[in-house]
């Protein structure tokens, strides 16, 4: 080799090219691990049960991505964690349990009540805590113990109310619909085209409408926006209405395919906060695919192990992904 | 109107007052982990019951299951706890504040599943506890032992009939001095001045040649190591290793423990157990008409309480009774 002469990097034709496209679409590897699962899963369990499981892992899923959707705008917005989002779904379905079960009206009118509702109260929590405790400059962990303080008196308030004892809305749990040889649930089925249904269509404004751009602006610089002339308090309110009403629908949700009791949505933060942290915090279409792909995880993870285990797969995956990519499967790496 | 009224008889029932401040003691122990975490490190631990249950449970196990001798047990409780601590904190304490926060409280929540699912070792749902049939097979009984005989002492010479918590009371609140103690020392040695360097600018730590990340691992071993200790006494007090002791709950009332005694105060923590936990337990005494104060209607009163009391505190005195706002790095 002559001396000057500057020696180029080789590039190891397809080692190289997948690393440097795996840099540019992280979220490549991710659809990758998914179809390699899918197919090991297929070949080893066939393909009727991996269908099986994979809609009730969407039932699930969708639930995990309304909650997480709000969550993480929540997050990327006001660098709120709010720890008593569990409760705004636990909310949402005791709204519906006293329209539907206790005055007798239609689940349809109970969802829409559930939702109005927890976006009020979403809205009510922003004008009497979270906004002067913004005007204050708290710090996050004063936020975090707040939202804390919050989560223990709406419980306190449901277990006031309710009771601790297991209910259930007064949906049809009994009749199945045959699909391409599947079995699935009348009231599954409703929740996943629901859910599903939801949430592209949340989606499409926050891709499309003028709102949804101002919200992720928000998320991504809330200084930034302010400063480029976007109403940051009206855009604040409109994301704890958004928040409140997709956490009211997927609280209603939750309580359709299982039960409703205080602990409801405490025991769906976790798995939600997995979806938002998969996702990148302040990324709604991360959270979005995030939330789907946890429910899915889980559902399939019965096919391997005991069904007991479960609920450890959401555990599992927000720890790996903390450790792995804190940023989310579509995020930039920065500083975490 | 119903009146309100208040049961003096058991104003004065030792026992209950005991129990009080054994729970209290135990309480305050974990918030002294919290305090050197999240008050000195400004690493924000949601995962103390995590430490708790590992201490509890592989006292336990090695008791019941491999036969060790109490005493035996407890340094590899302690170890097998701080081990734990370390692991977890290697790849999470490179994470800001908040992800932080998350992982530990998913750890934590993992530890539970583990201790509800692997029934074989640690009795699943039923958890551990002393099987009246084997009671050879049953953890307390070095302990029962030791504390009879305290007790026989105290009897003898102090007190003719004591409380039969009071020896574990002195055990934990002897601990708790020892661990007040030891780490205010800590605190006022250039490694406690380097923790509280990390807690106001770790970038600047840094550069200082400082390797924060050993130090942040060392004050999670700590929290860990008081979190097992926390663990046994309330596995002594309880008598069962269940896995619905070691809720998120458990940690959270810590940080309520702490909030209130103040961060930045080690003496703080005691102070504000003591509050806590008489605010909670004394709403007993106030005997309440039976509807609408049902049983589970007066537990929800006192979650509210506890939920108010970080809400108020957080508002208008987040530096808590004892804490010092100068102290009070609460994260940007």
């Amino acid at each position: 080799m002559e001396a000057g002469q500057v020696t180029q990097p080789v590039p190891s034709a397809i080692g190289d090219r997948l690393k440097e496209s795996m840099r540019q679409r992280p979220w490549l590897g991710a659809v990758g691990v998914i179809v390699v699962i899918f197919l090991a899963l297929v070949v080893s369990k066939g393909l009727h049960d991996v269908a099986q499981t994979g809609v009730n892992g969407l039932s699930l899923g969708a639930i995990y991505a309304l909650g997480a959707v709000g969550l993480t705008l929540v997050y990327g917005i006001l660098r709120l964690v709010n720890f008593a989002h569990g409760d705004f779904l636990t909310f949402g379905a005791y709204m519906a349990y006293l329209v539907n079960v206790t005055w007798g009206l239609p689940l349809v009118v109970a969802v829409f009540w559930a939702m109005i509702a927890t976006a009020v109260l979403g809205l009510l929590f922003e004008r009497v805590l979270w906004g002067p405790m913004r005007a204050k400059h708290a710090g996050f962990l004063q936020l975090i113990l707040m939202s804390l303080g919050l989560a223990f008196v709406l419980r306190a308030v449901f277990t006031w109310f309710w009771g601790t004892e297991v209910r259930v809305l007064d949906v049809n749990v009994t009749s199945t619909v045959e699909f391409l040889g599947l079995r699935i649930g009348q009231t599954q089925l409703i929740v996943v085209i629901v859910g599903v249904g939801v949430l592209i269509a949340v989606g499409l404004m926050l891709r499309l409408t003028t709102l949804g751009k101002r919200m992720r602006a928000l998320s991504d610089d809330l200084e930034l926006a302010e400063t480029a002339g976007i109403d940051t308090r009206r855009v604040i309110n409109y994301t704890w209405i958004f928040a409140g009403a997709l956490a009211g629908l997927a609280g209603v949700l939750a309580a359709s395919v299982t039960d409703l009791y205080p602990e409801l949505g405490f025991e769906l933060l976790l798995p939600i906060f997995a979806a938002v942290i998969l996702g990148g915090i302040g990324d709604a279409f991360g959270a979005l695919a995030a939330g789907l792909l946890i429910g899915v995880m889980t559902e399939w993870s019965t096919l391997v192990i005991d069904a007991r285990w479960k609920t450890g797969v959401g555990f599992v995956v927000l720890v790996l992904a903390l450790i792995i990519r804190p940023q989310g499967i579509f995020g930039k790496a920065k500083a975490i | 109107m119903t009146t309100l009224a208040v049961t003096f008889s058991s104003l004065t029932d030792a026992d209950f007052w005991v129990s009080v401040l054994v729970l209290a003691g135990i309480y305050a122990i974990v918030a002294l982990g919290l305090q050197l975490n999240t008050g000195f490190t400004g690493i924000v631990n949601f995962g103390m019951a995590a430490f708790m249950a590992i201490g509890a449970y592989t006292m336990a196990i090695l008791v019941v299951k491999a036969g060790f001798s109490f005493w035996l047990s407890l340094p590899c409780a302690m170890a097998a706890s701080m081990t734990f601590g370390v692991l977890v904190g290697i790849p999470s304490l490179r994470l800001r504040a908040d992800y932080f926060a998350i992982a530990t409280i998913a750890m934590a929540e993992v530890v539970r599943l583990i201790a509800q699912n692997a029934r074989g070792l640690t009795g699943g749902n039923q958890g551990l506890f002393c099987d009246i049939n084997n009671p050879s097979n049953c953890y307390t009984n070095t302990w029962n032992d030791l504390s009879d005989s305290i007790n026989n002492f105290i009897s003898n010479n102090i007190w003719s009939d004591p409380p039969s918590l009071l020896p574990l009371l002195i055990v934990i609140w002897v601990t708790l001095g020892i661990g007040t103690f030891v780490l205010m020392r800590l605190q006022r040695a250039p490694w406690g001045r380097v923790l509280r360097a990390i807690r106001e600018d770790e970038d600047a730590a840094q550069a200082l040649g400082k390797n924060t990340l050993r130090f942040k691992l060392q004050s999670l071993a700590i929290a860990a190591l008081l979190g097992s200790l926390a663990g046994f006494f309330l596995a002594l007090d309880l008598r069962t290793v269940h896995p619905l002791d070691f809720e998120p709950l458990v940690t959270f009332f810590a940080f309520s423990v702490l909030i209130l005694g103040g961060l930045g105060s080690y003496p703080g923590v005691a102070v504000g157990s003591i509050l806590f936990w008489f605010v909670l337990e004394g709403t007993r005494f106030i005997e309440l008409p039976d509807p609408p104060f049902t049983e589970t209607r007066i537990a929800a009163v006192r979650l509210a309480i506890t939920g108010l009391l970080l809400i108020g505190l957080m508002a208008f005195r987040p530096q808590g009774l004892f804490g010092k706002r100068q102290e009070m790095v609460l994260g940007e």
